[in-house]
């Protein structure tokens, strides 16, 4: 019977890993992931988990101490942030093109420079096209459940790729708040023991991740390519799964009072709730606005999200992660390359805000949606807006 | 914005538990099947820098994740913040700063030039006798519970015996007496 | 000798570019990149010490029961570090023919 409590969401997610009775546990500590990991060395030492805690020198190693782990057969999980992420980026690539499932909690945090430790998607946008499914948080309990999953999507054998969990660093990390935990045996039916198709073994010994020449390469990626895409159909399974279990119904994109929206909010991450709450002061006020919050980022759920903005004359999209010199962030760019070719294209205006943790409030919000339905009036022909700077 | 919600922003300095505050109303108000968020103003902090903690508590789910900067109450643990930090800033109309000092509410409002409403104990002075040490978090829960039920006495036994264990009767007896003795001024 | 075959439909390579046939290396014919000199052991001058095997980086020397070192030329890239290393002078590297 599933136990509300009071939790930090760190380590509600830890507990997430418990029940997932991961095999091996390999990371290297950084802010704001360390409490993932603290408590699950504490769970490992006190021994209510029994899996092997690999302290590593180094996020490179820890990703590759986790792929070679998951290439043996073994439940594996880690978990890291900003620097941390770019220093394992060769081993992404690797874990997905290997086929391998492992799942890693990423507690967004800016890429310095400056040095920052606080919250934007600059860290797992640059492991965008790493060939990981990846998927956004927008609370505590989402992050809990999001976890839990991550592990029956990434093993599945149609999948059988790694599965990227993200969560807000410090602004969802380290918050205490309400969440529902699971008992062991509720999880268990759900979440059955890793059953690898293809492992290192040496009574049955092959080479993973060998030499790959322009013969094959292709060949490869392509398969990747097709489990990635496949996976969403696999997602849709599980989250189906879950919600008979469990009672939470998780879908790749979820629209918030979108019926009759002139103008639709388009966001990711727990961003999505304040931005709620702004688009409940203006409904108030009589505004037509809705919010289009994207939970599954890759695979792209391209056709969830056009029908979720239909009807829409502008959009804003709120990234938090600069492209510099392009057009703007990831998110606007994914969203705009959905909608090229399309007969019914609503204006879209991307903004991008709270870099390097700035905060957001709702005020923010209602100033992006009253920019974005004024530039749609004037038609205005822009990349995108950096919100927030101080020009004076 | 939800009427309902109550927010509360802490003022003290690293190391006298002003997320400690936070969590631990937070938590008594979820196991009262409240919604509650807690969490501090994030960054590197040291022993005796100001820091600050917000706390918000509802009967609906809460759906703000920024800084707490209209509170509706001002918690400050220490008062030699006043001189530095400006506690009141943002205070909703009506709100309330709760202040530990040995001072009155009248001498604070002439010093300070305090325009809402204030309320006052000598939380360093109760802990001191309850607990032997100025530490005046769970003092000042007491002190905030008085001027707004988020949460009861009685819900709060359970986050303070996970807590503090052994030390958990003091720290409940150092709230109790902050919640009889603190003056709510106007 | 099996041809290494990876012109296969992409749905039939093996996951995430696996090999799934062990040790497979050994069907790729290095011996072919010999530009025709290859070692002869003189077995008057052999004294069975096996530095010929040890210093091959190839494995074109097999270990016999009598001692002695049978060179195999599937793996023998002419080199010439075995004749090098053999403390008796006994390997000489020789053309072979056409």
């Amino acid at each position: 019977m599933a136990k509300r409590v009071g939790m930090e969401v760190s380590i509600a997610i830890s507990e997430a890993v418990k029940l997932a009775n991961v095999d091996v546990i390999s990371a290297y500590p950084i802010t704001p992931q360390t409490h993932i990991v603290e408590h699950l060395s504490e769970f490992v030492s006190d021994g209510e988990l029994h899996s092997a805690f690999v302290p590593v020198e180094s996020e490179h190693s820890a990703m590759s101490a986790a792929l070679g782990a998951s290439a043996v057969g073994a439940r594996t999980f880690t978990a890291t942030s900003s620097q941390g992420l770019a220093l394992m980026h060769e081993i992404m690539y690797l874990a997905a093109s290997m086929r391998l499932p492992v799942v890693m909690s990423v507690v967004n945090r800016a890429l310095s420079s400056p040095i920052n430790i606080w919250n934007d998607l600059s860290d797992i946008m640059a492991e965008r096209d790493s060939g990981w499914v990846q998927v956004f948080a927008i609370n505590g309990q989402e992050a809990y459940d999001l976890t839990l999953q991550a592990f029956k999507i990434a093993e599945d054998p149609r999948v059988l790729l790694p599965v990227a969990v993200n969560l807000d660093g410090f602004i969802l990390s380290h918050v205490i708040e309400p969440i529902e935990l699971f008992e062991q045996q509720e999880v268990d039916p759900f979440l059955p023991p890793y059953k690898p198709v293809l492992r290192l073994d040496p009574e049955k010994p092959v080479s993973m991740g060998a030499f790959g020449s322009p013969e094959v390469f292709i060949e490869v990626k392509k398969q990747v390519e097709e489990a990635l895409i496949g996976s969403q159909k696999v997602v849709a399974e599980v989250w189906k799964d879950f919600g008979q279990r469990f009672g939470r119904i998780y879908k790749p994109v979820e629209s918030y009072q979108t019926k009759g929206a002139d103008t639709i909010l388009i966001t990711m991450g727990s961003i999505t709730e304040t931005a709620m709450t702004a688009i409940d002061s203006l409904r108030e006020k009589g505004r037509k606005v809705g919010l289009v919050h994207i939970r599954l980022w890759r695979p792209f759920p391209f056709k969830e999200f056009l029908q979720a903005i239909k009807g829409a004359k502008t959009l804003a999209v709120l990234d938090r992660a600069l492209s510099p010199g392009g057009v703007g962030g990831p998110v606007g760019l994914e969203v705009k390359a959905a909608l090229f070719g399309k007969d019914e294209r609503p204006y879209v205006a991307e903004f991008v805000a709270g870099l390097g943790g700035r905060d957001l409030t709702v005020d923010t919000f209602i100033e992006v949606l009253d920019k974005a339905e004024k530039y749609s009036q004037k038609q205005k022909d822009f990349q995108y807006e950096l919100i927030g700077v101080r020009e004076k | 914005m939800n009427n309902k919600m109550t927010e509360v922003r802490f003022h003290g300095r690293g190391g006298q538990g002003a997320v400690t505050s936070a969590e631990l109303v937070a938590l008594s108000a979820i196991d009262e099947g409240k919604y509650a968020q807690a969490f501090p103003s994030f960054g590197p902090e040291r022993r005796g820098a100001p820091v600050v903690a917000f706390l918000r508590v509802s009967d609906h789910q809460i759906r703000v994740r920024s800084k707490v900067y209209n509170p509706d109450i001002v918690v400050v643990l220490d008062p030699t913040l006043l001189d530095i930090v400006d506690v009141a800033a943002g205070l909703k109309p009506g709100g309330m700063v709760i202040v530990n000092t040995a001072k009155t509410v009248e001498q604070l409002r002439q010093q300070y030039g305090f325009k809402g409403r204030l309320a006052a104990v000598d939380a360093t002075k109760i802990a001191m006798e309850e607990m032997k040490v100025p530490i005046t978090n769970t003092t000042m829960i007491g002190a905030l519970l008085k001027a707004a039920p988020l949460t009861t006495l009685a819900a709060m036994e359970k986050p303070l015996d996970h807590r503090f264990g052994r030390i958990a009767e003091r720290n409940r007896k150092a709230m109790e007496r902050a919640f009889q003795e603190t003056i709510l001024g106007e | 000798m099996a041809k290494v075959d990876a012109m296969m439909p992409w749905k039939e390579v093996p996951l995430g570019g696996t090999i799934l046939e062990p040790g497979n290396a050994r069907k790729f014919k290095t011996g072919d990149w010999r530009s025709k000199v290859r070692p002869v052991t003189d077995k008057e001058k052999c004294i069975k010490c096996g530095m010929c095997w040890i210093f091959c980086p190839d494995m074109a020397y097999d270990p016999r029961e009598d001692g002695y070192y049978d060179w195999n030329g599937t793996y023998c890239k002419g080199c010439g570090i075995c004749a090098k290393e053999c403390p008796k002078d006994a390997i000489q590297m020789v053309a072979e023919g056409e």
